[in-house]
């Protein structure tokens, strides 16, 4: 049973040499420790398979999300396998246990370069800004969440840094959980979500 | 021979000699045609001298043309005929006029009389139906460009038979027949009558005659009665001095769209079968060894010139009409050869007096070898000369041939399924080598902008030409399902490579495809009735998103299901108690869905705090 779950998803993976050298850094790690899961050629229809996929995350330790960040997010069908998988009374709320203590990492890149993620940039705020969705979906799934690895300026990236991006990515997936930086990481505090909160989340 | 019961010898004879020749000519790759001629050779006056009287042979054989061109216009529907009517008249025109003018020429100038002359041009130039047809039979061509064309010439030569014999009297020698051409207005309106009372007859009163014959349930009467359509026609056009053939002909087209076309079809093959096969011997019989050994050396020139001088009207014919090249050597040498209605034209010349009885005899002697010689020169250029011509069009002709050998996809089957694949494709710049069988099909196609060639994909040798040893994938479009299936199997043994993404009719065609290892299936209707299921929950009053998310989940199930299923796909039994299953299962699951979100709506119109 592998326990890290890595999510791909690109729906253009053949216009990205960042995202398909990624993927297949980790698809290399460990088969028997690593399962790749390319959500845009698992679901071209976007019809996710729900049950599939919450079976998958059951056993994994390592909850990987790759992804480009687009509109300052994620792809709609990261977001739409988001809304479907973590389901009310499973992720999250009354009996919402399933992910409780895993690890939830998100490797991104973008397509501004670095200096762009400043006050003075076109994207006015730095990437942090971008993240507490992120960070607080893991709260509210009981994940801690990792700090993510980024690439910026992804379009502009020469094969080099691409391949030097890769190795980081797949030593990272080799190691885990044995990162330097775990130690310092707090638990996550639970966010407990009444019952009656989101009563019509389950779908 | 023995007076006892003759005609019981003479069937021993006749079904002794084709049961030993033609297995052993199949088995030396000579075809059918070859081992009924040698028979014929063998038990003729040349030979065992086991039949003497090979002329009236002959005649009775003659109805074996007669049936095979029943048969032939029982697959062509009168729209398809109308569609042939340029290449009957215009082409067949040309060959028949030109071939006649080129050889009558040739007489003159080497000084021979123009009475003989032009009517020795006039019977070589025209061409065994029966050998033509035969061949392209035997080698399923039928469907292709050169068979159609052949089969056109080959009726305009019919057609062209009844003036030419009307006309030969006025080249009789002077004071020898000079009566014969009285009351040709009398007879002409005679045989307008006999046409129109065919082509009203058989439009008006033959369906409800044979469904009445049909009804009584009896095969054999309806066998019968099979047989009694063909011999009343050929004895009404006799009557008038018209070609029965072509009477028997229209008698099958204007029987093409009925009911009935299949049993005729399935009841009069096995005797038109046997009596060309009979007619071929008689053939082999008829050749007159005596004269040729007599003059050998003309026989052989009258035979090789007159094919040449034929081939030289046939070959520019070929490049015009145009015929695929590799495809042109049979056309070429079908029409090229001489045929029955030779044999007719000489005898009604001699008859009226025009040519002299040795003259004829010689004549009779080259249309016969040129008959002998067509399968042996066809098994010849099966072996030399068509592996070249095959490889030679890949480089000469792209606009026809290469172009296609090198697109990546095939599409078998351009109707209405096939047509939408092809058009997604096109319209994203990848281009298909279309096949489809249907001539009417490719013809409107065609004239939407398509380049679709005709041919049965069932046929390995096709199939090779249209580029499936390097292609990457073949659309499996094909109406027909056995046909669909024979394409799959063939594809999966001699082009491993080639993807089949393949349109199934229903479940047992999806199955079988799927035995045959092909992966790619769709059901055609699956979708369609989805997308209506879809629409009918929306009219219900769902979500427009709900609804499609139903949908496909359904398909998803659907096909979960169907897998389940395959491999107890003989056994009806089992699949009904796994379907009711896989049904149950989803309204469980469906039921629990529903009940869980009636829970949650429940929940949040509950007064919380």
């Amino acid at each position: 049973m592998p326990d890290i779950v890595v999510l791909v998803a690109h729906p253009q993976q053949q216009h990205s040499r960042v995202h398909r050298a990624l993927m297949r850094a980790a698809a290399q790690v460990a088969p028997a420790r690593v399962e790749v899961r390319d959500l845009y050629a698992l679901y071209p229809d976007y019809l996710i398979d729900v049950p599939a996929e919450q079976a998958c995350l059951q056993g994994a330790r390592l909850v990987v999300w790759q992804h480009p960040i687009h509109w300052y997010g994620m792809p709609p069908l990261m977001k739409l396998w988001l809304d479907e998988v973590f389901a009310f009374g499973w992720a999250y709320g009354p009996g919402g246990h399933a992910l409780r203590g895993k690890d939830l990492w998100l490797v991104a890149s973008t397509g501004g370069p670095a200096e762009s993620y400043r006050p003075e940039g076109y994207n006015r705020y730095a990437f942090d800004a971008f993240l507490p969705p992120y960070e607080q979906t893991a709260a509210l799934a009981g994940m801690r969440f990792l700090p993510p690895l980024l690439l910026h300026g992804a379009h502009r990236a020469s094969e080099d840094e691409i391949a030097a991006h890769a190795a980081v990515y797949s030593q990272r997936l080799a190691r885990y959980p044995d990162w330097p930086e775990l130690g310092d990481l707090q638990a996550c505090a639970p966010c407990a979500v009444p019952g009656d909160a989101r009563p019509d989340a389950a779908r | 021979m023995d007076a006892g019961t003759p005609w019981l010898l003479t069937s021993l004879v006749y079904l002794g000699a084709a049961v030993l020749a033609v297995p052993l000519a199949r088995l030396l790759g000579l075809g059918s045609i070859i081992g009924y001629l040698a028979a014929g050779i063998a038990i003729g006056p040349w030979g065992l001298q086991l039949v003497t009287d090979a002329a009236a042979i002959l005649q009775f054989a003659q109805f074996g043309v007669v049936l095979m061109l029943f048969l032939v216009g029982l697959e062509l529907e009168p729209r398809r005929l109308w569609a042939l009517r340029r290449p009957i008249f215009g082409w067949g025109s040309v060959q028949l006029l030109g071939s006649t003018a080129l050889m009558l020429l040739a007489g003159v100038a080497l000084g021979v009389d123009w009475r003989l002359a032009l009517v020795a041009a006039l019977a070589f130039s025209m061409s065994s139906t029966a050998i033509g047809l035969g061949v392209l039979n035997e080698r399923n061509l039928m469907a292709t460009t050169s068979g159609r064309s052949v089969l056109s010439v080959s009726l305009l030569q019919d057609v062209a038979a009844i003036p030419i014999l009307a006309l030969l009297p006025l080249l009789a020698l002077p004071g020898a027949q000079a009566a014969a051409a009285d009351g040709g207005w009398l007879a002409a309106t005679k045989a307008v009558g006999v046409i129109g009372l065919i082509v009203l007859g058989g439009r008006l009163a033959l369906r409800p005659l044979l469904r009445w014959i049909a009804r009584s349930d009896t095969p054999e009467i309806f066998t019968a009665a099979s047989l009694l359509l063909v011999v009343a026609t050929a004895a009404l056009m006799e009557s008038v001095g018209l070609s029965m053939a072509l009477g028997a002909f229209l008698a099958g087209v204007l029987l093409a769209e009925s009911e009935y076309r299949r049993e005729l079809e399935t009841d009069l093959q096995p005797f038109k079968g046997l009596l060309l096969g009979l007619f071929f011997i008689a053939v082999g019989m008829s050749i007159d060894f005596a004269v040729v050994l007599a003059q050998p050396l003309l026989t052989l020139a009258l035979v090789l010139g007159f094919l040449l001088l034929k081939a030289l009207v046939l070959l520019p014919m070929a490049h015009w009409m145009p015929i695929p090249l590799a495809e042109r050597p049979v056309f070429v040498l079908l029409l090229a050869q001489g045929g029955e209605f030779g044999f007719v034209v000489l005898q009604g010349a001699t008859l009226a007096g025009a040519i002299g009885a040795a003259d004829a005899s010689l004549l009779v002697a080259a249309v016969a070898l040129s008959m002998l010689l067509t399968p042996l020169l066809l098994a010849g250029i099966d072996r030399w000369v068509a592996p070249r011509l095959a490889s030679a069009g890949r480089t000469q002709r792209p606009q026809e041939i290469a172009e296609p050998q090198h697109a990546p996809i095939i599409i078998a089957g351009f109707g209405r399924y096939g047509q939408i694949v092809g058009r997604l494709l096109n319209a994203n710049g990848l281009s298909a080598t279309v096949l489809e069988h249907d001539a009417d099909q490719v013809e409107t196609v065609r004239r939407f902008g398509w380049r679709v060639f005709y041919g049965d994909a069932t046929r390995l040798d096709l199939l090779r030409t249209a580029g499936a040893a390097q292609a990457r994938v073949l659309v499996l479009a094909i109406d027909d399902i056995d046909q669909s299936v024979a394409v799959a199997r063939l594809v999966r043994e001699h082009f491993p490579q080639l993807q089949i993404v393949a349109r199934a009719r229903n479940v047992t065609h999806y199955y079988r495809l799927q035995q045959l290892g092909v992966e790619l299936i769709e059901r055609e209707t699956l979708d369609a009735a989805l997308m209506s299921g879809r629409s009918v929950f929306e009219l219900m009053g769902w979500e427009r998103h709900a609804a499609r998310n139903q949908a496909l989940r359904f398909r998803r199930h659907s096909i979960e299901l169907m897998q389940r299923m395959a491999p107890h796909s003989g056994d009806e039994k089992k699949l009904i108690a796994l379907a009711k299953q896989g049904r149950e299962q989803l309204e469980a699951q469906w039921a629990a869905e529903r009940a869980e979100q009636a829970q949650a709506r429940g929940d949040w119109q509950r007064p919380t705090e």
